[in-house]
């Protein structure tokens, strides 16, 4: 036994440290090397410049308030979107204080019988980074950010069609609208760019 | 539920079947100690590691000592770890200056990770820097991976061999399966992932001025070379915080459901690997059809529920299924799906949070983990914890027709059910006892997020999931204490290694067994009577002894949210 002991303490003493060498530096490394000369753009988190300035990832999703742009979902992440800190609630179904802030949620909404809150509006991601909100909940907003804009809502309803995403193969993934390229191309619409919200 | 949601469950079954036959293909050339095509590029780097650490490939070893020197491996891994995790603070590429992590969140990260667990009480993007995830934490992403099939190839070849006292070579099984399979296959599948959108940089973050102006901090790091094989190798460990559900982790459908194949690639390879090892494929065969079954049922009742949704919710307003801890672009349908992959396997990756998912919606994962994680598997664990049940399937088969018991022409006698059965009551008594202890100490009531049933489910979770090495959780369960962080390494360890010592013992046992050849009196171990028999046994088994666990947990959560009641 202690001869088997002792046989085994040079290969995984050696084996630990070779390992730790090639699968802990040169293998990532060597990904690093190779993503960013193939795909530098994502290798880098896919930001998305308006000329010299970075506004933003296609993948992360931004904190937005203002009337005249299309919100994201609820977030949970730090204070809001913070992308240092992501994560969900993880309130329970049962929660008391998941209830009252959905409660909240709803009421901050224009809802109507006819127009009830689209579920993704009221809940939080999983990431708190969701660059997404449905379809549903996009056309929702319409009539909110034409308003604010003092633009015709039908054009801005055409703009969500266009940004509506579909299931790949039909069955992959649901339909979504990334808000961030929504309200870029509202800005662009309008005439905007990329001047900061007064 | 949508016909679109039960088209991606059945695409996404069929599939597994489909990966079955070539991941078991390679699984045997490596399992054999032939020659593949990759070879001739990484031959000499295989010699290369023998020749270092005076390993002899072909010096064939006794159970004893392939378990000896495997957990004398998983200790200096161990300590490797909790090393570069304490010294956190004066190792390279931490341009954050993040301090060294405490001696107790050290030592449970250096085990969550070496047991396959990847339990996290931290948050990756918060408390670790660049090198600490790279150096420090994927090498056991491989090697632990590596550690569980080497363990199921020395069981696979118990079954086969025939009166030899030796069950491989532990060193030599664990070198080939890391350079032939998971790292030609991580570098494939992490540059897909970074072409996808997964970032693989050195830099830790990007600050950015969004459209209103206001000034927004984005964690980047190495992070496609660490998701490969954490969902290849059923690891888990997210490189965030927010795991699979991170956009950086898994930005797109199709990136989702590549992850979720991939889970299952291995733990399904290795059914078909060990049909071929004991020389007839049906056995293998049968093994995953009954998985499958246990996995659609599962994943059937998680989509019903969680697009039934929260009637507390549709009170107030929110129509719909529950999206609460779900991200858009995967929905309630995969989000669900997912939710079964991961803990149906070890894995414990999550693109979604379990903590919010429906009462029953979140059982079944816990379910999931509390049979043993034998629905496909971990890689190695699953196949090897599947047997132990097909052991004891085949016991209670012999006590009705009253014969020795056999299995794949071996006679299974007393001593090796009394070690699956040792093997099996290592789950009920770490994830029983440990929920029992935290449910009544001060500093274990101190964890839970939530109130009321709920909050017993999150205690439950961790527990299940830590012993089951899965590391998914109830994430609302304050786990980064020293009370939380002792007592789950306590059941990462055991659940592991308390399992994987009995299999060798079990391995040894039936090598040494002389081969017992079919007759027409042996109970057949390939059809639907015997796949029947297999899915009741993993029921009565799991059912009888958690169900009164359940019952204080999700089922007490879910007769509280039907009548409305809150915490």
């Amino acid at each position: 036994m202690s001869k088997d002991l002792f046989s085994s303490l040079r290969p995984a003493l050696v084996l630990t440290v070779l390992f730790a060498l090639l699968l802990g530096l040169a293998y990532p490394l060597a990904l690093t090397g190779a993503g960013q000369a193939l795909f530098s753009r994502q290798a880098n988190g896919s930001l998305i410049r308006q000329g010299d300035r970075v506004v933003g990832s296609e993948l992360i999703g931004q904190a937005f308030a203002s009337p005249r742009y299309f919100h994201g979902r609820p977030s949970a992440a730090g204070a809001g979107y913070d992308a240092m800190a992501s994560g969900g609630s993880n309130l329970g179904p049962t929660s008391k204080v998941l209830a009252e802030r959905v409660k909240g949620d709803v009421a901050a909404l224009q809802t109507s019988p006819g127009n009830p809150a689209p579920p993704d509006m009221v809940t939080t991601s999983a990431s708190g980074l969701d660059p997404h909100i449905s379809p549903e909940a996009a056309f929702f907003q319409v009539a909110r950010v034409a308003a604010a804009r003092g633009i015709d809502a039908g054009a801005v309803r055409k703009l969500v069609a266009d940004h509506r995403e579909g299931a790949l193969l039909g069955f992959i993934g649901e339909a979504r609208v990334n808000v961030l390229a929504l309200n870029q191309a509202l800005d662009t619409m309008a005439g905007r760019g990329a001047q900061p919200v007064p | 539920m949508t016909i679109q949601g039960w088209t991606l469950i059945l695409v996404f079954t069929v599939l597994v079947f489909a990966m079955a036959k070539p991941f078991g293909m390679w699984l045997f050339a490596l399992y054999e100690g032939r020659r593949t095509p990759l070879h001739r590029l990484l031959g000499p780097v295989e010699r290369g590691f023998y020749t270092l650490a005076g390993i002899d490939p072909d010096a064939e070893q006794s159970w004893r000592r392939y378990a000896l020197h495997m957990l004398v491996f998983q200790l200096v891994l161990v300590v490797f770890t909790y090393t570069v995790l304490r010294l956190q603070g004066v190792l390279p590429m931490n341009p954050r200056a993040l301090p060294g992590i405490g001696a107790d969140g050290a030592i449970n990260t250096a085990i969550s990770f070496v047991t396959n667990t990847n339990w996290q009480w931290y948050s990756g993007e918060v408390a670790l820097s660049n090198f600490s995830q790279m150096f420090g934490l994927v090498i056991h992403n491989f090697l632990s991976a590596a550690t569980g099939i080497a363990v199921a190839f020395a069981l696979f070849r118990g079954f086969a061999r025939r009166e030899v006292a030796s069950v491989g070579n532990f060193w030599a099984d664990c070198t080939r399966v890391t350079l032939y399979l998971l790292l030609p296959v991580s570098v494939v599948y992490a540059l897909f992932l970074i072409a996808s959108g997964v970032p693989q940089t050195l830099a830790a973050s990007v600050e950015v001025t969004t459209l209103e102006g206001i000034k927004q901090t984005i964690a980047l790091g190495p992070v496609a070379s660490q998701e490969a094989i954490k969902m290849f190798g059923t690891n888990g460990g997210g490189f965030f915080n927010a795991n699979s559900a991170h956009p950086f982790e898994n930005p797109t459908a199709l990136t989702n459901f590549v992850e979720m194949l991939s889970i299952f690639a291995l733990g399904a390879g290795l059914t078909w690997c060990f049909g071929k090892a004991v020389g007839n494929t049906r056995q293998g065969w049968a093994i995953l059809a009954a998985m499958m079954v246990l996995f659609v049922a599962g994943a059937s009742v998680a989509y019903w529920q969680e697009a039934a949704g929260n009637p507390i919710l549709h009170q107030l307003g929110a129509a719909g299924g529950n999206m609460e801890g779900k991200e858009v672009r995967f929905g309630i349908a995969a989000s669900a799906l997912f939710s079964v992959v991961t803990t149906a396997a070890s894995c414990g990756a999550v693109n979604a949070m379990h903590d919010s998912f429906t009462a029953l919606g979140g059982m079944i994962p816990l379910f999931n983990m509390q049979i043993g994680e034998v629905v496909v598997g971990g890689v190695g664990a699953g196949i090897y914890g599947f047997l132990l049940f097909a052991l004891l399937a085949v016991f209670v088969a012999g006590l009705m027709v009253g014969r020795t018991p056999e299995y794949v022409g071996k006679k299974i006698e007393a001593r090796e059910v009394k070690l699956a059965v040792l093997a099996i009551a290592m789950l009920p008594l770490c994830i029983l006892g440990l929920t029992a202890v935290s449910a009544v100490m001060p500093e274990g009531l101190a964890g839970p997020l939530n109130k009321g049933p709920h909050g017993f489910s999150e205690i439950l979770y961790a527990f299940s999931s830590g012993t089951g090495n899965n590391g998914s959780a109830f994430a609302g369960l304050s786990a980064g204490t020293p009370f939380y962080n002792a007592l789950l390494a306590v059941a990462m360890w055991l659940g592991r290694f308390f399992v994987i010592v009995p299999v060798l013992a079990i391995a040894g046992s039936l090598a040494a067994k002389k081969h017992t050849p079919e007759t027409a009196g042996s109970f057949p171990t390939t059809g639907p009577l015997w796949i029947g028999l297999l899915i009741a046994i993993i029921l009565v088994v799991g059912g009888l002894t958690f169900l009164p666990g359940l019952a204080l947990g999700p089922i007490a959560d879910h007769l509280a949210m039907v009548s409305g009641q809150q915490f």
